[in-house]
């Protein structure tokens, strides 16, 4: 084969190498979630009450710690699993009872799920019960909320700012 | 086999010299420079903020896109051929059965070098905190929420922007670059058992492929997505399938299945060396009393499973030669760079001072003797072959008879010499592995040196040149080497009706040259 076949082959072999390099680096195209859908992100990280509950220390055991150990309350170190029920629309999607972590189960719970659904109005419920009672709940939020195509409703807990705060509804609840 | 008709197709395109097929992993290590160096530069313009990173990179393909803009997409393109030479180089040596046995090292440290490869891919496409980054970036995390690992959801990080700050960008910037460098240590283990190494592929393969990304960058420059929103699903994604390939699966098939099949396919992948292990062929073994210490054994091992060592005989001479047993590949090239390895000698046994168990020097003697006892008749020719070249069945007749050697590279020189100045026959056909395809790696090159006077033990000026033929070829091949043989054995001029033939001097100066230009550089 001469000189010239020679390089001719070899830049058809760079062309084709280029090609498929260039091609696969940005095509073909891929689309996380179906065109007008909206997302809604639930996600907290927040610790139940202590399953024993507490109770006041006495004047007695107060005095027997040393100063700077001196907390009122004395409480159970394992904490109650947060149970958490998210209704959309009526209907149930994520209904669960979270557990502690850590090795002694006295860490915060926590979640992180996400739903796609389609753009428009849509009612949001969420309930979530973090002490001992047996039933009922401890917060709840209801919402109605408009979603944008490719819009993402972030909803964290914060008990300290009224329960479930919304992403871009300012409501807590 | 597809292999073998592929890097026959570029050998002819290419030349043996600058076959890329025959430098998948010197190419990826050549690609991880032009990363590294181009990543250099674009790490001088890139800010690690909220939106800076965003904004610098945005700023260096737009405002600089003749050096920037280039240079960030050779380091996009140079990336994406890694992995592509990764995969290739993979699929290989697994095809051609480098895999097990004594090779299992770099078979092993091979493994890891993926998961780093695409780590530090993905981390740099994070940096850019476009859309794609965002999608990246939770997609990542939430795969690795799924481990029992972590306390609170790394995902969680991304649910706002307020969650996010700058040292995220510093972390991640110290991933992109410790990755790489945690790579190039473990590049540098994996070549620890292989000598010789074709770590750097030949100047003009370096030359054409750095200008093949050079052009790719000019024509098609890589450019970033919108800026990152944590408020909106990434809708429409360049995906980079090269790294990001397992994301879309993530994403439906769920995290733990994929983590399932990233560890199963991880340790599937380290265990093949031994799914079947390979059969263990005694290693080379090194007999004191005839070994002078020359080192060229050593020098020509192509596993550096020969070390020299201070003498512990007693004998006048500094080093001996120690095999490491589990290294050794029993390839024998170390016998056929013994210059003890002489069938001349008449006095003393043929104990050659390293010989390899399986096949000494002395039964290879014996089996040139046998093999010469069964062929008659005009021309006749003793093939050389090699148990993994072209079958030599294919070949003999009734006057070419065959010798299968573990490679073609353990025949010490002496024995051409023996067997014409003997008239074992009256030609020597030499048919081994295509250069590039060895399965010990050296053993045409090592083979064609000593021939040539290059490497020592040298093929003695007396023996006729004209009288050897040497057919490096692959299996797929054997038509051809036939053909070869047939005008070989017409040149010898023993028979007066035949004759000497251009298709011969072609064939012969073709792999000869293809040979010769492995070494040299030259285009042949």
């Amino acid at each position: 084969m001469n000189a010239p076949t020679r390089y001719l082959l070899q830049g058809c072999v760079y062309a084709g190498f280029a090609l498929m390099l260039g091609y696969f680096s940005q095509a073909p195209n891929y689309r996380p979630i179906a065109e007008g859908d909206a997302q809604i992100k639930l996600s907290f990280a927040h610790g139940g009450k202590p399953k024993g509950g507490c109770r006041d220390r006495t004047a007695a055991e107060l005095s027997a710690l040393a100063a700077n150990m001196r907390k009122a309350q004395l409480c159970s170190r394992e904490r109650v699993d947060v149970v958490v029920q998210f209704e959309l629309d009526g209907k149930t999607v994520f209904d669960q009872s979270l557990p502690p972590s850590g090795l002694r189960g006295d860490g915060p719970s926590h979640m992180y799920e996400k739903f796609d659904v389609p753009a428009g109005r849509h009612e949001v419920l969420l309930r979530l019960r973090n002490t001992t009672r047996a039933d009922g709940w401890d917060f709840q939020a209801h919402r109605h909320v408009a979603l944008q195509p490719g819009q993402i409703l972030a909803i964290d807990f914060d008990p300290g700012n009224g329960g479930f705060l919304l992403s871009g509804t300012g409501g807590g609840g | 086999m597809g292999f073998m008709w592929l890097e026959g197709w570029f050998d002819m395109a290419f030349g043996a010299r600058w076959n890329p097929m025959y430098y998948l992993g010197g190419l990826g290590f050549f690609y991880f420079w032009v990363v590294a160096v181009s990543g250099f530069y674009v790490y001088a313009f890139f800010d690690t903020g909220l939106t800076e990173a965003y904004d610098s990179v945005d700023q260096l393909t737009n405002s600089q896109w003749y050096l920037g803009g280039v240079m960030r997409s050779l380091h996009r393109y140079a990336s994406d051929a890694l992995v592509v030479m990764m995969v290739l180089h993979m699929i290989r040596e697994f095809a051609f059965d480098h895999h097990r046995g004594p090779r299992y090292f770099s078979w092993i440290t091979g493994v890891p070098m993926t998961w780093l490869i695409i780590a530090a891919g993905v981390t740099g496409y994070w940096l850019v905190w476009d859309q794609l980054a965002q999608y990246i970036a939770i997609v990542s995390a939430e795969w690795l929420d799924w481990l029992p690992i972590f306390g609170e959801p790394i995902a969680r990080n991304f649910m706002q922007h307020e969650s996010l700050d700058d040292r995220f960008f510093t972390l991640l910037i110290f991933l992109h670059i410790a990755l790489p460098l945690i790579l190039l240590l473990v590049m540098w283990i994996h070549l620890q058992r292989v000598a010789y190494a074709r770590w750097k592929p030949a100047r003009g393969l370096s030359v054409g492929t750095f200008a093949m990304l050079v052009v790719l960058s000019f024509v098609t420059p890589a450019i970033s997505h919108a800026p990152a929103d944590l408020d909106r699903v990434p809708q429409l994604l360049n995906f980079d399938w090269y790294y990001l390939f397992a994301y879309p699966l993530i994403e439906n098939w769920g995290a733990g299945t994929m983590w399932m099949i990233a560890f199963g396919a991880t340790f599937a992948l380290m265990a093949l060396p031994w799914l079947p292990p390979r059969r263990k062929l005694a290693a080379a073994t090194v007999n004191l009393d005839n070994c002078n210490g020359c080192t060229r054994c050593a020098s020509d091992c192509p596993f550096s499973a020969i070390m020299m060592m201070p003498r512990t005989d007693g004998l006048p001479f500094d080093k001996q030669a120690v095999v490491d047993a589990d290294v050794c590949v029993s390839c024998g090239i170390c016998v056929g760079a013994c210059p003890t390895a002489m069938p001349f000698r008449r006095r003393s046994d043929l104990v050659p001072g390293i010989d390899l168990p399986g096949l000494t020097a002395a039964s290879l003697r014996d089996k040139i003797h046998a093999a010469s006892a069964k062929i008659s008749g005009h021309d006749r020719v003793l093939l050389i072959g090699c148990d993994h070249g072209i079958k030599s069945r294919k070949l003999a007749t009734a006057n070419r008879a065959a010798v299968d050697l573990p490679c073609a590279g353990m025949l010490p020189p002496s024995y051409i010499d023996y067997i014409l100045s003997k008239d074992l026959a009256d030609g020597v056909a030499i048919v081994g592995c295509r250069s590039g395809e060895c399965q010990y790696r050296l053993g045409p090159e090592w083979s064609e040196d000593r021939f040539d006077g290059r490497r020592d033990p040298h093929l003695r000026k007396r023996v006729p040149r004209d009288k050897l033929l040497r057919l490096w070829m692959a299996p797929t091949q054997w038509r051809a080497a036939l053909a070869g043989l047939e005008a070989f054995q017409a040149g010898l001029g023993n028979s007066p009706e035949t004759h000497a033939t251009h298709a011969l001097d072609d064939l012969a100066d073709a792999a000869a040259a293809n040979v010769r230009a492995a070494e040299t550089g030259e285009v042949p």
